[in-house]
């Protein structure tokens, strides 16, 4: 036994953790090799960050054990884990923005009662890990100035900085561009190069292949596979997060665009601090297309989104919506467009898609609840509604089929899948949806895309934000790229690629 | 000339003397928020410190022991704010509000109870006081220097420290300061009780130091204008401060500005003059603090996934 895990890094057996009535892991094991990157793939809600955060000490297994180097560990705290020489960097990064990156840095590892010291000798610490591992950040700047790649950076460099020998990273790529992740994916390399054992999770493949060395799969929180990456790809690592066999190109029709339903002529939208959130935006939306607006999060996206559905009106330039002029002197609110026929998939499903206290059936007609059949006379009907809801959910596969189940109870597929049930059963001559398929499991992502699509070919003019640039590519027909509040690029999606896509949206112009 | 000078001199050593409690208070509620515990209850925490001051001090002829049982008091009261604010993520609002509607029934239950003199302390003689050190005109006891030094202090600690640098992050990101190792409960508690000791010196000096003994609601909303001055000095001790000396030259102008004609206006209401630094209040609270200063965790228990 011993020979057998001298050379792992890491050894999990039998973790098993459940949160309530969720049995997140189950019996879990596996090796970690030093000097590795081992990749961690598996659905959402597969497990695999329970795990992880089970090793780092955030969480305490319910049974199983820990092995560091060989030996059996405690981690009850992240002080543990770290004193085993593990660092981690989260999906969300833990920085304080207001502080400076070398105040971040010496956060928890100051070095003494007064900062002074930790922080000149972090600074030349910085100097010679920026060096070593090409992890270049300026060390006064504040965090909230630096872009999301940078803030990564930091984060690696916190890690490095404690001396951490192995790191996880808990879906690292999921804010960044495909050019700042393929800088990442080069910094890794580069640590395993130098001795560090990397623990990579995530559930984008390309990087799993591109990077790693062996691949874990786990699905519903168990370990169902490993691989050596040499000897596996991407169908087969699919198949198995999934558990069935996925197709991953949706075969669509060439649009046949009919006339413009939805357009947009200088749009901009300031805010209370006159922060420009919206610059200049012109689009427009025929029916019969999907047009699909790619960009890094928090590049005006969102704002635009809600600016199109009425939520906030535009601070100048107007709009059209289905043949109504709109514009600031002119707004109209959400439940007018509406009546417009423009239906909305927020972004956010849980803030505004729906309540998540209220039961399926009334998710199911939110927005609509004074219409008939659902109402007459201020009074609701309920069985009409609960009747309603089991009709859609029959239609838009939603599991389970219980109208009186609480919304928050569903799966996070489920939950988007009767948001857009709800959405599109009103056949809108306009739908705008943000992040279709964020938080969604890979087979209610399939339907999902192809009852858009379906949409698509019944008439309906779609604009999808997504920050998925393979979810834009597989959807759209015309794609505009959004970077700091302005549309910096539009491509037809033929002619599209990951890599000119990615320069825009780093906010390199296109020619 | 002379008699100009003497009244610039003495509104000036009128504006120490009404500010020395609310820098105090100020300095003590900056560290709570800025560990992200909003506390509303300072003038709860003042008030029980006032009361326990001068009921000690009378009782055992010793200042410095009234200082002491003032701390305590305050201390209790902060220790009840961590438990609930803290140890069990309750409404910090609730649980500050709560506090100052106890220490408002409690000292004046315990003052009739104990003196019967229909909730006030009995007078304190001098030497039961905290006197002048140097000028006796102008009162300069010794918590008007604990109050002078406390800003550069608190300056110091939050800025220039390893408590501070932690205390700062855990007001701002406490999943990042949990993540890192450090217990944010451990933090909360420490700035929690801080506050408690500000707190408490402000209450010994306003019933043992300014005054020679308590009377019912003395505080006089004075724990709200200090919360009010963290918020103009943008949650930074310097500001808060100069928030904290303008209130109490506004009050001191105002006493001397009652009955006083002033030309073209006549009589100025005392009342209006009275209400003057809680109209600032409301009027700067309003419209002139940008909302992204605050410690951005401020009133958000911590909540740990278990």
């Amino acid at each position: 036994m011993q020979e057998l895990t001298a050379d792992a890094a890491i050894e999990l057996r039998e973790i098993d953790k459940s949160f309530g009535s969720v049995h997140a892991v189950r019996g879990a094991s596996l090796r970690v090799e030093r000097g590795s990157i081992t990749g961690i793939v598996g659905e959402n809600g597969a497990g695999k960050s329970t795990l992880m955060s089970i090793l780092y000490g955030l969480h305490l297994a319910d049974a199983g054990e820990i092995l560091v180097d060989g030996r059996p560990v405690e981690m009850a705290s992240p002080r543990d884990a770290i004193g085993h020489g593990i660092g981690m960097v989260h999906q969300h990064f833990m920085l304080v923005d207001s502080f400076t990156v070398l105040e971040n840095l010496i956060l928890g590892a100051e070095g003494g009662a007064l900062l002074a010291a930790g922080l000149a000798s972090a600074r030349g610490e910085l100097a010679r890990l920026s060096g070593e591992y090409g992890l270049a950040v300026d060390p006064d700047a504040r965090v909230a100035d630096l872009s999301v790649g940078e803030q990564q950076r930091v984060e690696i460099l916190k890690v490095l900085l404690r001396g951490a020998r192995i790191l996880i990273l808990d879906e690292p790529s999921a804010v960044l561009t495909p050019q700042e992740t393929d800088r990442l994916l080069q910094i890794l390399r580069l640590l395993r190069d130098r001795g560090v054992t990397v623990v990579l999770i995530t559930h984008k493949l390309r990087e799993i292949l591109a990077v790693t060395d062996k691949v874990i799969v786990m699905r519903r929180g168990e370990v169902v596979a490993e691989r050596r990456t040499a000897e596996t790809g991407a169908e087969e690592l699919a198949e198995l997060m999934v558990g069935r066999k996925v197709r991953f190109d949706l075969d669509k029709a060439p649009a046949r665009r009919g006339e413009t339903m939805l357009a947009a002529w200088h749009l901009s939208l300031v805010d209370g601090r006159g922060v420009r959130l919206l610059d200049d935006i012109s689009l427009e939306v025929r029916s019969g297309e999907i047009v699909g607006i790619a960009g890094v999060s928090g590049n005006g996206q969102t704002e635009l989104l809600q600016v199109l559905s009425g939520i906030r009106p535009p601070t100048g330039g107007e709009m059209e919506v289905c043949r109504r002029k709109v514009d600031a002197a002119h707004p109209v609110d959400p439940a007018e467009m509406r009546d417009l026929g423009v239906a909305h998939v927020p972004e956010d499903r849980l803030r505004q898609g729906l309540v998540p206290a209220f039961l399926a059936s009334e998710t199911s007609i939110l927005g609509y609840q004074d219409r008939e059949p659902f109402c007459h006379n201020y009074l609701m009907d309920g069985p009409a509604v609960g009747k309603y809801c089991a009709d859609l959910m029959e239609r838009f596969d939603v599991r389970p089929r219980t109208p009186g189940l609480r919304s928050a109870n569903f799966s996070g597929g489920n939950q988007q899948k009767l948001i857009l049930a709800r959405e599109m059963a009103r056949n809108p001559k306009v739908l705008l949806v943000g992040q279709p398929t964020r938080g969604v499991d890979i087979g209610a992502i399939e339907f999902i895309r192809r009852e858009l699509i379906k949409s698509r070919d019944a008439g309906c003019a779609v604009l999808v934000v997504s920050v998925e640039l393979e979810e834009i590519l597989s959807l759209a027909d015309r794609i505009l790229v959004m970077f700091g509040g302005r549309i910096v690029g539009e491509v037809a999606a033929g002619e599209a690629d990951e890599r000119t896509l990615g320069l825009m949206m780093a906010g390199a112009r296109a020619a | 000339m002379e008699e100009t000078l003497t009244l610039v001199v003495a509104t000036l050593a009128a504006t120490l003397r009404v500010a020395t409690p609310l820098v105090l208070c100020a300095m003590g509620g900056l560290f709570s928020e800025k560990s992200g515990i909003i506390d509303v209850g300072l003038e709860g925490k003042m008030l029980m410190a006032a009361f326990f001051a001068a009921a000690t001090a009378s009782l055992t002829g010793s200042a410095w022991a009234g200082v002491g049982a003032a701390i305590l008091a305050a201390e209790v009261l902060a220790l009840l704010h961590g438990f609930a604010c803290v140890t069990h993520r309750g409404n910090q609002v609730v649980s500050g509000i709560a506090i100052n509607i106890l220490a408002m029934g409690l000292t004046v239950v315990l003052g009739a109870a104990w003196f019967g003199r229909g909730g006030q302390t009995p007078p304190l003689a001098a030497a039961e006081r905290l006197n002048p050190i140097f000028f006796p005109v102008a009162g300069d006891n010794v918590l008007v220097y604990v109050a002078l030094l406390s800003v550069p202090f608190a300056w110091w600690v939050i800025e220039r420290t390893r408590f501070g640098l932690r205390l700062r992050a855990v007001g701002e990101v406490p999943l990042a300061v949990d993540a890192a190792g450090i217990s944010v409960s451990g933090l909360r508690y420490r700035a929690v009780l801080i506050c408690g000791l500000f707190a408490g010196l402000a209450g010994a000096y306003l019933s043992i130091a300014q005054n020679a003994g308590f009377s019912r609601d003395m505080t006089a909303g004075q724990g709200f204008i200090a919360l009010a001055a963290i918020i103009f000095g943008r949650w930074r001790p310097m500001p808060a401060f100069g928030a904290c000396l303008a209130f109490g030259l506004l009050d001191s102008i105002a006493i001397r500005l009652q009955g006083v004609k002033l030309p073209g206006v006549g009589e100025v209401p005392v009342q209006l003059i009275q209400a003057m630094p809680y109209l600032l209040t409301l009027f700067l609270l309003a419209g002139f603090i940008g909302r992204t200063v605050a410690p951005k965790a401020a009133g958000v228990p911590y909540e740990k996934e278990h």
